[in-house]
């Protein structure tokens, strides 16, 4: 993958709310997607990874402010002017989200609500668009396409509401798709063929995908690297394979140790206390008081992401605990 | 797992039918529920397994008492013995559980006056020590739900339905909204609470993994009908019915791929 | 739901801003009102009622801060110790209809159903119904004075607060909580009383608040027309149909005293009402 980043997020932070009550969400967070990449993004609630999606698209409320700088295909998105943003919004990316009902008109029909961005857009004509919606929706496995126009979200599963969001995402042809958490309220027999829909149209495509989930396993079936967030930081970066097979991060560990199987009946191995956000963490690591492994150096000073291994993590520890966090995970 | 002696059943659920009346004059009655039965032996674990409109949920409610069944039969060990509820629920949105203004120490100390008769003082020491049970300390008596992170407060739920020392817990999705990393210590504690008391639990949940840490007992159900039976162990790892199979080759594990269902 | 709890913490942070500036002003001028009414015939420099003919329809001045009426009577002193009595009123008014359609509302999102459904036609019907109409109509067949037009208009401000609590109530009512507390066995007039009632007192709050402001002109209109309160007592609204003679005289300040007491007390609650409902987030 040596082509250039199309999208790349160099030390992005975002805070919110008014003057005298400011809080960090997310801090310095580095991060790139290239065409045909699919990267994902995982992490616990206040992990910030959704805030940072939403910057990505500059779509966060007017009270949060995002700082560093976000480039999309070089061009900073942060300082698009208003008609760049909605051709960037209309035209290079797309958003894909967890909640599809949310984020439809339950009185506008499916055909409505799919073509009314690309015909607003003026990327094709009504007709054009609607052929082409319907020619995707063969493609992706729903049958009777035609019919699927005339009818309203109320008479769809979630399932297949999700698809007709993918139709949607695809249909003015973007760069990349953001999909934020775009299983999580489906079963999952329909999670896997929605997965498998979304990355069967990614791959053909040559699509950069940032996938944002909270599900590290399905992350790791989905994805070519990976980021884990905890409390508005990337914590450790790496291929997915071997992030997941071997995580450098003690909080990357927990996460894979922690997790119950369907196969064995094991007494769990939870972290303690619950997941932070960025702005309750003071100074340290935002992980150390969760961590096992965490000395006086990680309480005082915030480790930065670091190479080792071929992978970026942020851990003042990695040398010392790495055959230790072998065991937590694989025991 | 421990062996309990098995004397008379927790609960015993018998052709249970529940239909929901249509929405448009001359519509079909929807049949939410469709001839369930199972049986909770005293301090098992039934998992109740099932995807969204499988009806899992519903028979919950209905053994709960939340639901009227159009037809069937559910008896529950105790029902007889005075006021004492014998069924329990925690919810799954740890959010909506909890009365929002009342302080934790309250509601617990509310429920053990009210429903068991204790005096203030008795009252108050039991609600310090089924915290403790729960995991949680003094100081969380005096906070608010809202000061509470999700899983102290799927805690705090629990807590709440041990107070009154029901013969059967009803788990609805209790773990299903929080956090991976939460989700096992509260798994933990529901394990440890089975290891202590003879509670039983009914356990509604769509997710395989955590239905396998907690149950002996399993059924899984879809469109209503319960498609599969068995011990928990046997039902996973050696499923007979397509479904289960199906929904076993759903789960994302190492080395898993999505897949597009072929029908 | 990672998202959802992210987008909630967000939402909540925007909307806990401590600083609402109207909010904080109409709560101070509303409470000062308040105290004023209560102290007010204790500091009012002169007897209200005590006449001096002699000093009659006067100007403002130093002696007489608002001036004098026709009988020469202090009308700053008229106008402190008359709050008292412009302020009962509309205070039991409130109290009344809070608390009779608060109950009202309750049992309608208790029970739902035929119950809740003959609630709603019987609020309709008395929504159609002016409240200084049956006011009038209640001291014209009970007698003028202060209980005829305070009860009537109590029972016709009831549907307001018991429209605005049902809906909160409804809300409530459907949340996991309130089947916990069925599950867990604890009585219905307990669960009704101890939980689902704090659960909606806020919003009972910001509407009788605004029913204060409503209350406190309808009331002064009653006797203003003759059929609530009488001269020669000290009320606003009697104040303002006493000054009415005057203003043909060019004597302004009697009518003028007692308008603007009315005016601003009202705007005072209603923005505080408005601002409460806002921050406990009812609808209307």
């Amino acid at each position: 993958m040596n082509n250039a980043p199309l999208l790349e997020l160099r030390g992005v932070g975002i805070t919110a709310g008014d003057r005298r009550n400011r809080r960090t969400l997310v801090r310095d967070v580095d991060l790139t997607v290239a065409a045909g990449e699919t990267v994902g993004l995982v992490g616990e609630s206040g992990s910030g990874k959704s805030m940072l999606v939403k910057s990505a698209m500059r779509l966060l409320p007017r009270h949060a402010a995002t700082s560093g700088r976000i480039d999309f295909e070089g061009r900073s998105v942060l300082g698009f002017s208003r008609r760049e943003l909605s051709a960037y919004r209309s035209r290079d990316v797309a958003l894909i989200h967890q909640d599809p009902r949310a984020h439809t008109n339950p009185l506008r029909t499916i055909g409505d609500f799919l073509v009314e961005g690309v015909v607003a857009g003026k990327l094709l004509g009504p007709r054009e668009a609607r052929q082409r919606a319907c020619a995707l929706m063969a493609a992706i496995g729903i049958t009777d396409p035609e019919h699927r126009l005339t009818q309203y979200p109320h008479q769809l599963s979630g399932g297949l509401l999700q698809r007709m969001m993918i139709v949607a995402a695809l249909l003015p042809s973007p760069k990349l798709v953001f999909a934020d958490e775009p299983t999580t309220a489906l079963d999952v027999t329909v999670q896997s063929e929605v997965m498998a829909i979304l990355q069967e149209q990614i791959r053909e495509r040559n699509l950069g995908l940032l996938f944002i989930s909270h599900d590290l396993d399905l992350a790791a079936a989905v994805t070519d690297s990976l980021a884990v967030m905890y409390a508005g930081t990337v914590v450790e970066r790496g291929t997915t394979a071997e992030v997941y097979s071997r995580p450098l991060h003690p909080y990357t560990a927990g996460l894979l140790a922690c997790r119950p199987s369907a196969t064995a009946v094991t007494r769990l191995k939870p972290i303690p206390g619950r997941p932070v956000s960025a702005y309750e963490v003071a100074s340290g690591c935002a992980f150390a008081a969760r961590c096992p492994f965490a000395t006086e150096e990680c309480r005082k000073d915030r480790p930065q992401l670091r190479t080792v291994e071929d992978r970026l993590v942020a851990c003042h520890r990695v040398e010392q605990i790495g055959a230790e966090l072998a065991q937590v995970v694989h025991s | 797992m421990t062996t309990r002696s098995v004397i008379a059943p927790a609960l015993v659920v018998e052709g249970l039918r529940k239909e929901f009346p249509a929405h448009s004059r001359g519509g079909k009655a929807l049949v939410a529920v469709d001839d369930v039965s199972f049986t909770l032996e005293r301090g098992g674990s039934l998992a109740v397994v099932g995807e969204s409109g499988s009806g899992k949920t519903t028979t919950a409610r209905i053994v709960a008492g939340l639901e009227r069944a159009t037809s069937g039969t559910v008896t529950a060990a105790g029902s007889g013995k005075g006021t004492a509820r014998p069924v329990q629920m925690v919810f799954q949105d740890p959010f909506a559980s909890l009365d929002p203004r009342q302080r934790i120490g309250a509601g617990l100390t509310e429920l053990l006056r009210v429903r068991i008769g204790l005096g203030r003082a008795a009252a108050r020491e039991r609600a310090v020590g089924l915290l403790a049970e729960v995991g949680l300390d003094e100081q969380h008596a005096a906070r608010l739900p809202r000061d509470l992170s999700g899983g102290q407060r799927q805690r705090v739920a629990i807590a709440r339905a041990l107070a009154l020392e029901p013969e059967i817990l009803i788990l609805d999705e209790a773990v299903a909204a929080l956090d991976v990393s939460v989700q096992a210590q509260v798994l933990n504690l529901l394990r440890d609470i089975r290891e202590r008391t003879t509670v039983a639990f009914l356990f509604v949940s769509h997710d395989l993994a955590v239905v396998r840490q907690v149950t002996d007992q399993c059924l899984v159900m879809r469109n209503g009908r319960v498609v599969e039976q068995g011990p928990t162990a046997e039902v996973l790892d050696h499923p007979r019915d397509p479904y289960t199979r199906e929904l076993l080759d759903a789960v994302p594990r190492p080395g898993w791929q999505p897949r597009r269902r072929s029908a | 739901m990672a998202t959802l709890t992210a987008t909630l913490r967000l939402r909540r942070m925007s909307t806990r801003r401590p600083g609402d500036p109207l909010l904080m002003v109409s709560a101070a001028l509303a409470a000062g009102l308040v105290v004023l009414a209560v102290i007010g015939p204790w500091i009012a420099p002169y007897d209200p009622a005590a006449t001096d003919v002699l000093a009659a329809s006067q100007g403002p001045s130093g002696a007489h801060l608002f001036g004098t009426d026709s009988l020469g009577r202090d009308i700053f002193s008229r106008a402190l110790t008359g709050a008292r009595l412009s302020f009962a009123g509309p205070g039991i008014i409130v109290l009344g209809s809070a608390g009779l359609g608060t109950l009202l509302a309750l049992a309608a999102a208790w029970h739902g159903g035929w119950v809740d459904r003959l609630l709603n036609r019987l609020l309709t019907l008395l929504f159609a119904i002016p409240g200084v109409l049956v006011a009038v109509v209640a001291a014209a067949v009970f007698g003028a004075g202060f209980w005829a037009p305070v009860l009537a208009l109590t029972l016709v401000y009831t549907p307001y607060v018991a429209r605005v609590v049902r809906s909160v109530a409804v809300r409530q009512r459907q949340l996991p909580y309130i089947e916990a507390l069925q599950l867990a066995g604890l009585p219905t007039w307990r669960i009704c009383l101890r939980h689902l009632l704090p659960n909606v007192a806020p919003i009972v709050l910001a509407q009788a608040t605004i029913g204060f402001g409503s209350a406190l002109m309808d009331f002064g209109a009653v006797s203003f027309l003759g059929l609530g309160m009488q001269p020669p007592t000290a009320e606003w609204g009697v104040m303002v149909a006493d000054g009415r003679s005057e203003v043909l005289d060019g004597a302004v300040q009697q009518s003028m005293a007692a308008g603007l007491c009315i005016v601003i007390s009202v705007v005072a609650f209603n923005v505080l009402g408005e601002r409460l409902t806002q921050r406990f987030g009812g609808t209307r």
